[in-house]
């Protein structure tokens, strides 16, 4: 496994709805694919998801939220990130997501919207095409 | 039941048609798989006959509806008598909203109300709170004091409803409120009917919502116990829940265990304050899930039942038959529901539904084919609720008590699910039951294993989901979804700097200065709270003081 | 930003770089890292290993928190297993850290071991440098806590605490294994449970039997991460262990068998790295030639040896 480059990403669940079935299945999905995967546990702040992204130096950050809070939290990540100058992490989301939210959530930067029933193989490839750094 | 000369002649009939007329069959068109399983992966056999039942007793297994084990129902007749509670689980935004679905809801001939509250009341923060930004009003109503109960339950006599709350970690105070309304409706207390879901070991398992550490937070419970035995006689003190530990992943086996289990730890700890067992257990409620595979959830509800009952007579040494009853609220399965097709979920609630009634349902929720995209509307929660209705009035099987009984496959999954569990059950005992399994992140990691392989199952194409990873279509995304106004937060927040600047601020400071001090004793502290929330002191108020005692609960978390 | 100077800056995003080229074994990594040489050797270096389940991130998070008010700085390293299947890991360590995560005088990196079985990643060691250029006060590492074997944090660490558990069965088999000789101090963690004044009493009598000299006889304290309790007194013990090493000499001395120990290991993987690059034909023929039975092994290293010593 020498230099081999090991995508690292950074599982983190915004806000307070305490369903994490959908997190802890794709991170140990993600694991199983050759990732390291971080997992930082429930109700984050935009604040705490930026820093540990950033010490963890991730190259993908996937949210997942079910609570409906996504159009303030996301944006929310992504101004964070913006202002700490970090253009290279992908970042992803899913949950119960409304289709015309996404449209928005997309111009503020969020790569990917995954809704329920999203097989996790195409997660998989997406994040291995697209990883910035 | 059966004679062992039939039973004889029986197996030789069935070895001979296996090896010949199956036989025949099969090399011509061979079965769909090799092995056949349930939605929760126990193993189905091509058929059942009298030699997979042939252990039972009917009399003490089965019994009579009404009577113990309780197998058949808790009720001698029914639905003969009466129809299960229709309650539809409802509420957003701000208690005005949800108090108009509350009356549209009950004038479309619901039965009874079920309150969703948001994510920063289930955890205790007020609206004004850093991490509830975004959060208000979302996933249920928002109280932040009396003062939004008062108008979530305005024009709503509630000597004559009954209300399920689904509030955990707060129970207490939400329960505090409600009985404080009703006083102001001029309802004594004795008079309420509902039940609070208070079942916080569910919570550090599988649904996310706690916020202090268990040893308090099973106290809290226990105060609630004791408080309505003497004065909320009709109030279901726990709805001990397996509905989330089953979203979370469970299988069927998993979710009678371990919500049995937890069942255990609350009448234990509730022994232990020293209140005896038949003063309680008669209010105590269950919660379950109902999924797609029809028998298997039907023996799931009717093994759930005997377990129960055996517990308590065998275990606790109930007395009152009520104690051994396991009466439950079911919801349809949430996870179920696919955002693609959104339609083909009416079909799934169907079924879903008619298990539970099939299986003897107290109550019950049917969800809303919207759900995994966001809240329901109106129009789906109307066919939602008329899913029960036509199954009820039109379907014919509320007719006749327990209709699946004497099914061979349906009494051999019966008899199946209740021994795997009663496995689960011994080991969570001999990890020192259910409080020590969660706190060694056992039972966390048991759901999560079933939750991986279900997803890995549908990866790899042998579990089907219509829609989802088989028959496909190219659709339109869905409109008219119901959003709920960003401007819920800013007003709860207003209605909060409001009240703060008109109300007895030096009785709120004295009541909650008094509510951290018995928070300290052993004294029950539902009075406190009672008094704490008449002066209007703030949800987030109330948990602050207790957690100043009881401090906060962290995760264990496994994969 | 350059490294370096990102690191000397306390930039934290240039330190969770740096961090992650040493784990690609980036050639950039190895330069930063000899310029941040003379940078090091300010931070203590502490270890804390112990069994799975015995609590060890609650610990670090409430021992982080301790120093923190005394207005210490610290950087955490919490090291998990690689799945030897698929290459991945889950990270979980933050779970039990996240008061942690906005406070400006910690660093949190989580690793994993990729392949490296004593219970530390191999890029731990660089990731130490890093963090004690940075600046910080003291360094925890934890180690992956999957068993038996996780004693090469006496390689990098300057103490080491040992975390246990009551009723978790494998107390005494730990201790045996040899946790126990490594121990600067013991942590009775959980303590509330039943069985916790057994198991110190069985630690202590291990260490009479021990036949080890101690300089300090290792303290054991109880602990319950969950309320705090014992955290005053586990910081306390730390910082006593660790300015009686100081002023006895004991730390110098450790630190020189330390760097000698990884310059050792730093000559033989490179001389052995040199040897299968360059040599790689000959050790394959000879290879062919062991199982075949025409040579035998021990003459096959002399001949390679030979090789290599005429510089063929």
């Amino acid at each position: 496994m020498q230099g081999e480059r090991t995508i690292r990403v950074l599982i983190a669940k915004p806000g307070l709805d305490g369903h994490d079935r959908g997190a802890k299945v794709i991170a140990r999905a993600l694991r199983d694919a050759g990732m390291e995967v971080i997992y930082t546990g429930l109700r984050q702040t935009p604040e705490q998801i930026v820093e540990a992204a950033i010490q963890e130096d991730v190259d993908v950050i996937g949210l997942s939220i079910l609570s409906g809070a996504h159009n303030v939290l996301f944006p929310r990540i992504m101004e964070l990130l913006r202002e700490r100058g970090i253009d290279d992490i992908l970042v992803i989301g899913g949950g119960v997501i409304p289709h015309e939210d996404i449209p928005f959530l997309k111009e503020c930067g969020i790569a990917e919207i995954f809704t329920p029933g999203t097989p996790i193989s195409q997660i998989i490839d997406f994040i291995k095409n697209n990883v910035k750094k | 039941m059966f004679d062992k000369e039939s039973l004889e002649r029986l197996e030789q009939e069935k070895a001979r048609w296996e090896n010949s007329t199956v036989k025949k069959v099969i090399e011509k068109t061979p079965e769909r798989y090799e092995r056949f399983h349930t939605g929760s992966n126990l193993e189905v056999n091509r058929l059942y006959t009298p030699l997979d039942v042939q252990e039972m007793d009917y009399m003490k297994d089965l019994g009579f509806p009404g009577e113990y084990p309780f197998t058949r129902g808790i009720q001698p007749t029914m639905y003969r008598g009466r129809l299960w509670t229709m309650r539809q689980y409802a509420g957003f935004g701000t208690a005005e909203e949800s108090n108009k679905r509350y009356k549209y809801l009950l004038s479309q001939g619901q039965t009874g109300l079920s309150v969703a509250f948001d994510l920063p009341t289930q955890i205790g923060y007020d609206s004004d709170h850093p991490l509830a930004q975004g959060e208000v009003g979302k996933v249920g109503v928002a109280i932040d004091s009396l003062k939004d109960m008062e108008t979530l339950f305005d024009g709503i006599p509630l000597d004559k409803v009954s209300t399920s709350m689904t509030i955990n970690a707060p129970a207490a105070i939400l329960l505090a409120m409600y009985i404080a309304v009703a006083e102001k409706q001029g309802v004594s207390s004795d008079k309420l009917s509902g039940t609070i879901q208070n079942d916080i070991l569910k919570e550090y398992v599988a649904r996310g919502t706690y916020i202090f550490p268990p040893e308090p937070s099973m106290r809290l419970i226990t105060d609630i116990f004791e408080f309505c035995s003497k004065h909320v006689p009709k109030w279901n003190t726990i709805s001990i829940s397996g509905y989330h530990i089953r979203e979370a992943g469970a299988t069927a086996v998993q979710e009678v265990a371990f919500t049995l289990a937890n069942g255990i730890a609350y009448v234990e700890a509730a022994i232990k304050a020293g209140l005896d067992v038949d003063e309680f257990a008669p209010r105590l409620s269950f919660f379950f899930n109902a999924h797609n595979d029809l028998f298997e959830e039907v023996a799931k509800f009717r093994a759930a039942r005997r377990l129960w009952a055996k517990i308590m007579k065998e275990r606790f040494k109930a007395k009152d038959p009520k104690s051994m009853m396991l009466r439950f609220h079911t919801q349809t399965a949430g996870s179920t529901l696919t955002a693609q097709q959104p339609d083909n979920n009416i079909v799934r609630v169907t079924i879903q539904a008619l298990a539970a009634v099939l299986g003897g349902t107290q109550s019950l929720h049917t969800n809303s084919r919207d759900e995994a995209l966001a809240l329901p509307t109106e129009e789906s929660v109307r066919i939602a609720l008329r899913t029960q209705q036509i199954i009820a009035y039109e379907s014919g099987v509320t007719e006749t008590v327990d209709p699946l009984a004497g099914s061979y496959y349906v009494e051999h999954l019966t008899n199946l699910i209740e021994q795997k569990a009663m496995e689960y059950i011994k080991k969570i005992d001999e990890l020192g039951g259910a409080p020590k399994a969660i706190e060694k992140g056992y039972i966390q990691q048991e759901i999560q294993d079933s939750a991986y392989r279900y997803q890995q199952e549908i990866e790899s194409g042998r579990r089907i989901v219509v829609g989802v990873n088989k028959f496909q279509i190219e659709e339109e995304p869905p409109k008219n979804l119901l959003k709920v106004d960003p401007e819920v937060e800013k007003i709860q927040k207003e209605k909060l700097s409001k009240l703060k600047a008109t109300r007895d601020n030096l009785a709120v400071k004295n009541a909650l200065e008094e509510l951290s001090k018995k928070a300290m004793s052993n004294e029950n502290l539902m009075p406190t709270i009672i008094t704490c929330v008449k002066t209007y002191a703030t949800l987030g108020e109330i948990c602050d003081a207790l957690r100043r005692v009881f401090g906060e609960y962290k995760a264990t978390v496994s994969f | 930003m350059e490294l370096v100077e990102g690191i000397l800056k306390k930039d934290k995003k240039t330190a969770a770089r740096l961090i992650t080229l040493i784990e690609r074994e980036d050639p950039k990594a190895i330069d930063a890292l000899k310029k941040l040489y003379k940078h090091t050797g300010n931070s203590y270096i502490i270890g804390i290993t112990g069994p799975p389940g015995a609590g060890k991130s609650s610990l670090v998070n409430e021992l982080a928190k301790k120093m923190r008010a005394k207005g210490k700085t610290v950087g955490i390293i919490a090291v998990d297993p690689t799945s030897p299947f698929t290459g991945g890991a889950l990270l979980g360590d933050r779970i039990r850290m996240q008061d942690l995560t906005l406070d400006p005088g910690i660093f949190i990196r989580s690793m994993a071991s990729r392949g490296s079985l004593g219970g530390i990643a191999k890029a731990a060691y660089d990731a130490v440098n890093v963090l004690d250029a940075f600046g910080m006060d003291y360094i925890i590492i934890e180690t992956v806590g999957v068993g038996q074997t996780e004693i090469d944090i006496v390689k990098v660490a300057d103490m080491v605490v040992v975390v246990l558990v009551p009723g978790l069965g494998d107390d005494v088999q730990a201790i045996k294994a040899g946790i126990m000789e490594i121990a600067d101090i013991f942590a009775v963690n959980k303590s509330d449970r039943e069985g916790a004044d057994k198991l110190v009493t069985e630690i202590e009598m291990m260490l009479d039997l021990s036949q080890k000299e101690f300089d300090l006889k290792p303290p054991i304290i109880k602990t319950v991460a969950t309320t705090g309790i014992g955290i005053d007194e586990l910081e306390a013990k730390i910082s006593e262990h660790l300015s009686y090493i100081q002023n006895k000499g004991l730390l110098e001395q450790k630190r020189k068998e330390k760097t000698r120990e990884k310059f050792m290991e730093l000559i033989k993987f490179h001389i052995s790295k040199m040897i299968f690059q360059e040599k790689g034909d000959i050790i394959e023929t000879l290879l062919k030639d062991i199982s075949n039975k025409v040579i035998d092994p021990y003459t096959a290293m002399e001949k390679l040896l030979q090789s290599i010593i005429k510089g063929e």
